[in-house]
């Protein structure tokens, strides 16, 4: 497995990048990984979608999809793309800690 | 920088010619997953695949077991009256249970995501529908060689 060091921490990633324990995450982190891709501030809106992907993973083991976020948390799909560019699955699970979704819609 | 996060120059085109629900689902899933990954995408409509695109036909596509054997039924039994509609209420249970969103919801979320959505002008004109007829999220009716210049040096998927 392999490990990368992110704000002076270590932690366990799969090879596209994404973490692959969640507890060694935390909001602080949240903030670093953001920088990674380019979103350099975490807005309340961010945050309300990383809660929103945390709380659903611990809950059903599987990482949200666009769709499940935007039905779900409150966020329209457009605010999504806006919030998390081009990406928005991706980027949301990446800065979350989480594996990427594997879900289709 | 994870590998993700690089940008992309990729482009699909979906060029959807059924009017029927199963085949506009997979359309959407197909160009959902192209525009949540930062491609451009490009969906055309020609002929039954219109009906995807017309607000008095888009909120009622069917799916339809006849002649279709993969349904595993008799012609002679989907060919009753009622069995349209039923196969239809089924394949829409069937997506429910998958989160797959009605019809009108998925393309929605597409064109939200910035999809392109375009008609095919020779089935506009020859079914003689007018711009009032379209989905409001239609960017254009454009000739079959308008969207070839539009889908140039990307991928072309045909439903």
């Amino acid at each position: 497995m392999a490990t990368e060091v992110i704000a002076g921490r270590e932690i366990s990633v799969d090879d596209e990048g994404f973490m692959t324990d969640p507890s060694e995450w935390s909001e602080e982190l949240a903030e670093a990984l953001a920088k990674e891709i380019h979103i350099d501030t975490l807005t309340e809106d961010h945050w309300k979608a990383i809660r929103y992907l945390r709380a659903d993973f611990e809950e059903t083991g599987e990482t949200a999809t666009i769709r499940r976020v935007s039905t779900q948390a409150g966020l329209a799909t457009k605010e999504l793309y806006q919030l998390f560019p081009k990406k928005p699955a991706k980027k949301m699970a990446y800065i979350s800690g989480l594996p990427k979704p594997t879900g289709c819609v | 920088m994870p590998k993700f996060a690089d940008e992309t120059d990729r482009k699909v085109s979906i060029i959807l010619s059924k009017g029927t629900l199963d085949w506009a689902t997979a359309a959407m899933v197909i160009g959902n997953a192209a525009v949540s990954e930062g491609i451009e995408l490009h969906l055309f409509f020609t002929f039954y695949g219109l009906d995807a695109v017309l607000k008095k036909k888009m909120d009622h596509l069917k799916v339809t077991a006849l002649a279709n054997p993969a349904m595993h039924m008799p012609n002679v039994v989907v060919g009753l009256p009622g069995m349209t509609a039923m196969a239809t209420a089924m394949m829409k249970k069937m997506m429910k249970k998958q989160n797959v969103p009605e019809h009108r919801d998925f393309i929605q979320m597409v064109a939200d995501a910035g999809a392109h959505l375009h008609v095919c002008r020779m089935t506009f004109d020859m079914y003689g529908y007018t711009k009032d007829d379209l989905y409001e999220e239609v960017e254009d009716v454009l000739s079959a060689s308008d969207f070839l210049d539009l889908a140039e040096g990307g991928q072309i998927i045909f439903i």
